[in-house]
């Protein structure tokens, strides 16, 4: 095993043990790569916190995490921004024309993953739009 | 004797009085430098305060944030003038130029710090950096963020407060 390896053994052993589908634990130019796709957004708080008790503030830069909560089309996701509403956009991008917004806590329904960062979603109320997965959290 | 000795002491004191009302640069400077950080909007300017002169530094994102950040440094007490050596980010080239990897996660990178203003972060051969400051409870939050991203390495140099 590697030092790598050896230093982050006690994430790499809950993700092994999570349920985590497609997990990949690969290296590449001294960063140890962790990918894969969990059963839920608790697991996948579970694994930053080890990451972060291995490694304080993530300081080192010797790991890329991400590890994202499985979720096909159709799953319900939950808004979950810190109290504000989450913007709708035309496209996966910041840049792109906000063409509504859905509120805190609200449920939204996921169409496509474009990316593992913009999601393709509908409001209960028909608009279709792209928002930030970090604030989706699939139910 | 007694006379000259009570004018000297009153001397001395209006002379103390007279420098204690003129606010020193250090203190004019913080007080700029917390104006900045009530308008967000129009962050990256930096002043520096020599003899009541604040020399402002930085990049903002329009000419409408260059003159209102000189407005607001003009306001501060103790300022005696500005010197806006403030500079505009040039526009974002069209979207159409921008499609390779690098473009991509540099978008990806403008994405995950929107809403965290404080931090700054460059992309360089699939690594990003991060300078700046942020809150312990939004570094993980970024950091998630970020790995979406693929990216090879994250150098973490953010002041955690």
């Amino acid at each position: 095993m590697s030092a790598l390896q050896d230093k982050y053994k006690q994430l790499i052993d809950a993700a092994n043990t999570s349920g985590a589908s497609n997990l990949q634990v690969s290296e590449q130019g001294n960063v140890l790569h962790i990918d894969g796709e969990v059963p839920d957004g608790a697991t996948k708080d579970k694994l930053w916190d080890i990451y972060n008790k291995i490694d304080p503030d993530y300081r080192t830069g010797d790991l890329a995490l991400n590890v994202n909560v499985a979720a096909g089309a159709g799953t319900k996701a939950k808004v979950t921004t810190d109290s504000t509403n989450l913007n709708i956009r035309k496209g996966p991008g910041t840049d792109q024309p906000v063409v509504a917004k859905a509120a805190h806590n609200e449920i939204v329904t996921l169409l496509s993953k474009p990316n593992d960062q913009w999601w393709l979603i509908k409001t209960d109320s028909g608009v279709e739009g792209y928002a930030y997965a970090q604030y989706l959290s699939p139910q | 004797m007694k006379i000259s000795k009570i004018l000297l002491a009153a001397f001395i004191t209006s002379a103390v009085s007279f420098i204690g009302c003129k606010p020193k640069d250090s203190t004019v400077q913080k007080n700029i430098t917390e104006k900045f950080a009530a308008t967000p909007e129009c962050a990256g300017a930096t002043a520096t305060v020599n003899d009541g002169v604040a020399t402002l530094t930085g990049e903002v994102k329009d000419d409408m944030c260059k003159s209102t950040t000189e407005t607001t440094a003009k306001d501060v007490k103790g300022v005696k003038s500005v010197v806006n050596n403030l500079t505009v980010t040039p526009p974002a080239a069209p979207a159409a130029a921008t499609a390779s990897p690098e473009n991509a996660m540099s978008q990806g990178v403008t994405d995950a710090t929107k809403d965290f203003p404080t931090v700054t972060a460059t992309v360089n051969n699939g690594e990003i950096t991060l300078t700046g400051s942020i809150k312990r409870s939004d570094l993980t939050k970024l950091m998630q963020s970020l790995n979406t991203l693929h990216p090879s390495k994250i150098n973490n140099q953010l002041t955690i407060k």
